[in-house]
């Protein structure tokens, strides 16, 4: 990377600024597409820490829990195609009964390895980080183990969810064309995703659940004095929020590929954690946040792809490949350190709640 | 059911407080916002005072919250109230309202059960008086037909001394000057804009106030916790502003923090390390980089002997002591040694009568023998108790300072919630 | 071994201290049990997928821990590819339980490993020609030390000036130098000249580390290599700073209580950067010994699972630096025992990794039930009240 600061001085900052814009927005469509399913997995995960640690559950599981459902959905689905046959796709999404089965397999997998979580960090009090810990370990080694076991077979998927593609029409329609592609061509978790996103923000702020999650959140006593039952409603909270980080998971195995891979969540997980801190702890924000993250991975891919030319197109050949990977992880570090002081977490946040025997 | 502690989601707001656990249902699973912000506005008028629904709980004042507290008993339609404590952070003024408050609530029907430890309180409001010891009803009075001392009696079962003597004070030179002080709290909200005050020798200065005017942030400024960002603090003629806790500390200045649990002691470590938890670099507890356990071990002995902390052994865990015997150890590590400048922030908060006595000696020791003494305290009768002098601070302003002998507890308290009409100069002078 | 919680009461009675040392080795050995029948139920149902087992094997299991066992123990390979295995363990898992006392999860092993062996190896391919063997190896270890620091300090610096959590920020960090060590592998210290993306090999500049051998005699055979040493000296190390010096004091009362430490005067920000360069540099080091020691070459998708590994150890050895010792040896020998339990039965050696987890939450929920025993008998005590931060279990995992 020694080149960089040379390769600086030669080139005006300013033309490179005004040529990346450039180069944004004749790839508008690919980067904005790209960019919102990036986007999906880390959301669904921020979710699922946003429903737990708003009800004072700290996961830091979440990546276990996605690698876990990844792994069952995409198993399942498989032995389900051998057993039964492929069955044809249908012509939205493809859809077919096996990868039906393999998402609610790992929808169900992932609730299980959250109610790990629950029974360990609520009922047993463990903390709550070791615990998440554990559970990264564990699934990495269980999911590990199993692949390896099942390379050997040769088992081939159940193929993968497709994205919806937008009538031209609607695609071309001048201005906003490109964003409601972005949002539409998506498969159908991408699109569940989306609107997840926004009954949650209503659900969380206008609803008696959100109230009471809240209030458990913040000052779990308060809420046991007014007689709610602050323990079954943590552990509903976490349980319930393992169907949406599994849902990342099913994203990763059965709707970007088809395939499963030892560790593929790549710290999607926690990069979601990061978008949940940077969202402030609300859906809306989580989500934004995590198009942010993923905006760099969407610009990156993109200028893999079509390279740019000119003095961009040169610094970008300057630069190793390695640094794009490595992006989206520092541009979550910096995002973090820069707000973190102004992001304040609810109160009871990783706290145990113990009923006190008195009064 | 009213909690000593307040029961209530500060980053909520009052309605969605008060309607927590029994909410008004709209359609499905939404909230009817409109109809209990009605209800609340209704109930509160009907008790003859004023909320804002929408306000978040954090940013009302602490008389306001008592209040929220009590409306959500209402807004259950609640025929018994149960408060514990409710006075406990409030200032006189405030008290008298919340009884004004519970009179209404009396008359309108509604049972009240009161528990205070304050007897004037219970003496002042209540219509029927029951005194528990250990779980068990020692008896019951009317309150036109006892008085503090009897009621005091069979409280702790013997009779007692209700203040201890705090004898002359025979003060010296000015030991602390602080000039101007201003601090911000962690918002960079100025929370002291400008503190003036002095303490001498053998002086204990008392600083009155209701919890949150500042009184936390001047403390952690003359600590070395927080940077003042003007002014100006001398100790003993060096100027010391700014110094870190360190530097004080070498300079001769004790701290008991207000909070022993956070910020006093380290309650997994034994005692013997407690007790050296600011001094465990220097000799005879270090040489160079190295422990010297056997030292420490010795100290500690002999402190746990002279301050009465009743343990097996300085080695078990600070936590299986009691409140009364931890306080103990933050004030045998900050107290024994020559001290210039004592500072205290709620010394004897929730503990037993005999550690309050013990500790309040101690401090009359410490400034018999040439200490200036800062006692910081939300608690008024505390403050009256053992102050040479009383300063009462209102939203970081030094308002009054008055003889600690002579003082009305009225004229303080009255103080302490409105800062005062008058200038601040006569009623030094007073 | 004193010095905090229940360990204190130590002194005042041998009897306790024996029989709080007992229950913690019973914990641990039932976790163990526990992990070893619940991965052979495992490996017993899905015997099936492997090639040429039937399904439901019963001998399997029993065919795959003695090739674990027998891979672990016998002499010399056995012992010294345990030792080996061991050495990194150890050194990670002082890493992470000097963290853990400071109150900090340093989940940042991968990375801070992979530093140091990036250090080492610039070390060795810019001066391996011109200086002796033992001056390389020498400033090799110092530098993979240095680097690793440098990937511990960060995410220190970082939690010090701005709060960031360490736990998001060494997880992030690690895939940034995972992927800075891809690009120096097939960049910078890629070996000029060679048809394959591979770095230098450390035995070609008389850089590897030699064998563990005595007045001649080779103690613990081919597999080990003098970087055990290291090890062995670094567990008295750390125990010293921790229990006999006023910076170790600093460090537990830091983690102990943050605010208290403050209150008394101490600089609560420098050590956490201090406590996360030193875990980091003891991480650095276990990447430079297993370089020098043990691969000696890498090439693009050298990987560790050393960051996991070592918070197992640390929580197993309850961060004291004798049962770090102990639980780095017990990993190192799975580890080396999956390697045999690899080939002969084909048992794949992920299972490894599976049984740590379930070493882990047994243990976990082992202790949590003395304490919660402990505290019923005291009352009760205040819980911490930082979100992310370490309660009852981490700490008590400190002691």
């Amino acid at each position: 990377m020694s080149g960089i600061p040379g390769a600086l001085d030669a080139i005006p900052i300013l033309g490179i600024v005004f040529q990346l814009i450039g180069y944004v927005l004749d790839n508008l469509q690919y980067v904005s597409s790209t960019t919102v399913a990036v986007a999906v997995p880390i959301t669904l995960a921020a979710l699922c820490g946003v429903m737990c640690e708003r009800s004072g559950v700290v996961n830091i599981g979440l990546e276990g829990i996605m690698l876990t459902a990844a792994f069952v959905g995409w198993f399942v689905a498989a032995e389900a195609a051998t057993s039964m046959g492929a069955g044809t796709p249908s012509p939205y999404f493809g859809i077919t009964a096996p990868l039906l089965i393999g998402v609610a397999a790992a929808i169900v997998a992932g609730m299980l390895v959250s109610l790990l979580h629950a029974w360990l960090s609520i009922s047993l009090r463990i903390d709550q980080i070791i615990s998440g810990t554990i559970i990264n370990i564990g699934a990495a080694g269980i999911t590990g183990y199993m692949y390896s076991l099942i390379s050997g077979q040769s088992l081939v998927g159940a193929g993968q969810f497709q994205a919806f593609q937008p009538p031209a029409g609607v695609v071309n329609i001048p201005v906003v064309g490109w964003l409601i592609n972005a949002v539409l061509n998506q498969g159908p978790v991408g699109l569940v995703t989306i609107v997840i996103v926004i009954i949650l923000q209503v659900m969380l702020f206008r609803s008696r659940w959100g109230l009471r999650t809240r209030a458990s959140g913040e000052h779990p006593r308060a809420a046991e004095t007014v007689g709610i039952d602050v323990v079954w409603l943590r552990y509903r909270n976490v349980v319930a929020s393992g169907a949406l980080a599994a849902l990342g998971g099913v994203w990763l195995s059965m709707e970007q590929t088809g395939n499963f891979n030892a560790g593929m969540t790549q710290g999607r997980g926690f990069i979601g954690l990061a978008a949940m801190i940077v969202g402030r702890w609300t859906p809306l924000g989580a989500f934004g946040a995590a198009l942010l993250f993923a905006s760099v991975t969407g610009l990156s891919q993109s200028l893999t792809i079509s390279q740019p030319t000119g003095d961009l197109g040169n610094l970008i050949n300057g630069v190793p490949g390695e640094f794009w990977e490595a992006l989206p992880y520092i541009i979550t570090i910096v995002v973090l350190a820069g707000l973190i002081g102004r992001s304040i977490a609810p109160a009871a946040d990783g706290q145990p709640y113990e009923r006190e025997s008195a009064s | 059911m009213v909690h000593q502690h307040f029961m209530l989601v500060p980053v909520l707001s009052v309605a969605e407080n008060v309607v927590l656990g029994a909410e008004t249902m709209a359609r499905g699973p939404f909230l009817d916002r409109r109809e209990a912000n009605k209800r609340i506005a209704k109930l509160a008028s009907q008790f003859g005072f004023a909320l804002d629904p929408e306000a978040k709980v954090g940013t009302l004042s602490v008389g306001q919250q008592q209040r929220v507290e009590i409306l959500k008993a209402l807004y259950r339609d609640a025929r018994i109230l149960v408060l514990d404590e409710p006075t406990a952070v409030l200032t006189p003024q405030e008290t008298d309202e919340i009884f004004a408050l519970l009179r209404k609530l009396a008359d309108d029907g509604r049972s009240i059960i009161f528990i205070s430890h304050k007897l004037y309180e219970v003496l002042a409001v209540a219509d029927r008086i029951t005194v528990i010891r250990r779980g068990r009803v020692i008896g019951e009075r009317k309150p036109g037909q006892t008085t503090e001392a009897e009621l005091a009696e069979l409280m702790v079962g013997r009779a007692v001394e209700l203040t201890v003597d705090r004898g002359e004070s025979h003060t010296g030179a000015a030991l602390l000057q602080v000039d101007g002080l201003r601090v911000a709290d962690d918002r960079r909200h100025e929370v002291v804009p400008g503190a003036t005050f002095q303490i001498r020798a053998g002086e204990i200065l008392g600083v009155a106030g209701v919890a949150g005017n500042g009184q936390d942030e001047l403390v952690e400024a003359l600590i070395g916790l927080r940077r003042p960002t003007a002014g100006k603090v001398t100790l003993d003629g060096r100027d010391v502003t700014g110094a870190s806790p360190r530097v004080m500390n070498e300079a001769g200045v004790g701290y008991v923090p207000g909070d022993r649990h956070r910020f006093g002691l380290i309650l997994g470590f034994p005692v013997y390390d407690n007790l050296i938890l600011t001094s465990y670099y220097r000799a005879p507890f270090a040489r160079g980089m190295l422990r010297e356990d056997a030292a420490v071990l010795d100290s500690a002995r002999k402190q746990v002997s002279r301050f009465d902390i009743r343990v097996p052994s300085p080695t078990v865990a600070t936590s299986t002591l009691s409140g009364g015997n931890q306080q103990k150890v933050v004030v045998a590590r900050e107290f024994d040694r020559p001290l210039k400048l004592l500072i205290l922030d709620q010394p004897t908060r929730g503990l037993d009568v005999g550690s309050i006595e013990f500790i309040h000696r101690q401090i009359i020791a410490k400034r018999d023998a040439g200490t200036a003494v800062l006692l910081v305290s939300a608690e008024l009768d505390e403050v009256m108790e053992v102050s040479d002098r009383i300063a009462v601070m209102y939203r970081g302003r030094i308002v009054a300072e008055m003889d600690g002998r002579t003082a009305d507890k009225s004229k303080v308290g009255l103080l302490m919630a409105t800062g005062g009409d008058s200038n601040p100069a006569e009623e030094a002078k007073a | 071994m004193s010095g905090s919680g229940q360990t204190a009461t130590s002194r005042s009675s041998p009897r306790v201290w024996i029989r709080a040392l007992l229950w913690t080795l019973a914990e641990s050995i039932v976790a163990i049990l526990v992990a070893v029948v619940l991965g052979g139920i495992g490996i017993f149902l899905f015997s099936g997928l492997l090639p040429n087992h039937s399904a439901f094997d019963l001998g399997l299991p029993v065919a795959a821990y003695g090739a674990l066992w027998s891979g672990a123990v016998t002499y010399p390979r056995g012992v010294g590819s345990t030792l080996a295995y061991s050495t990194p363990l150890i050194l990670a898992g002082l890493g992470v339980g000097l963290g853990f006392k400071a109150g900090l999860f340093n989940i940042g092993g991968r990375g801070q490993f992979l530093m140091g062996t990036i250090g080492a190896l610039a070390v060795v391919t810019l001066f391996g020609n011109s200086l002796p063997g033992f001056a390389t190896i020498a400033i090799a270890l110092v530098v993979a030390a240095i680097f690793g620091g440098f990937a511990g300090f960060i995410p220190g610096a970082l939690k010090a000036t701005s709060g960031a959590h360490e736990v998001v920020t060494t997880i992030m960090l690690n895939y940034v130098f995972v992927f800075v060590t891809y690009w120096a592998i097939s960049g910078p210290l890629r070996l000029p000249r060679s048809p394959q993306a591979v770095t230098v090999d450390v035995g070609t500049r008389g850089a590897a580390l030699g064998t563990t051998s005595f007045f001649g005699v080779d103690i613990f055979g081919p597999n080990a290599h003098w970087g055990v040493w290291l090890a062995v000296a670094a567990i008295p190390l750390v125990w010293f700073l921790l229990y006999r010096t006023t910076l170790g004091f600093e460090i537990r009362a830091a983690g102990a209580n943050s605010d208290a430490a403050r209150y008394a005067g101490m600089k609560t920000r420098q050590l956490v950067v201090l406590t996360m360069s030193l875990a980091g540099a003891l991480c650095g080091l276990a990447g430079g010994t297993t370089l020098l020691g043990v691969v000696h070459q890498i090439a693009p998708g050298y990987d560790t699972t050393i960051g996991f590994d070592a918070i197992t150890v640390a929580l197993l050895g309850r961060s004291n630096p004798i049962g770090i010792a102990l639980a780095g040896l017990l990993l190192g020998g799975m580890r080396a025992g999956s390697q045999s339990m690899q080939i002969s039965p084909g048992v794949p050696g992920e299972l490894v990794d599976a049984l740590q987890a379930i070493i882990l939450l047994f243990l976990v929920i082992n202790m949590l039930r003395r304490l919660r025993l402990r505290r019923h008998a005291e009352g009760p005590t205040e819980a911490s009240a930082e979100p992310y931060g370490l309660g009852a279990v981490a700490t008590e995992a400190a002691q």
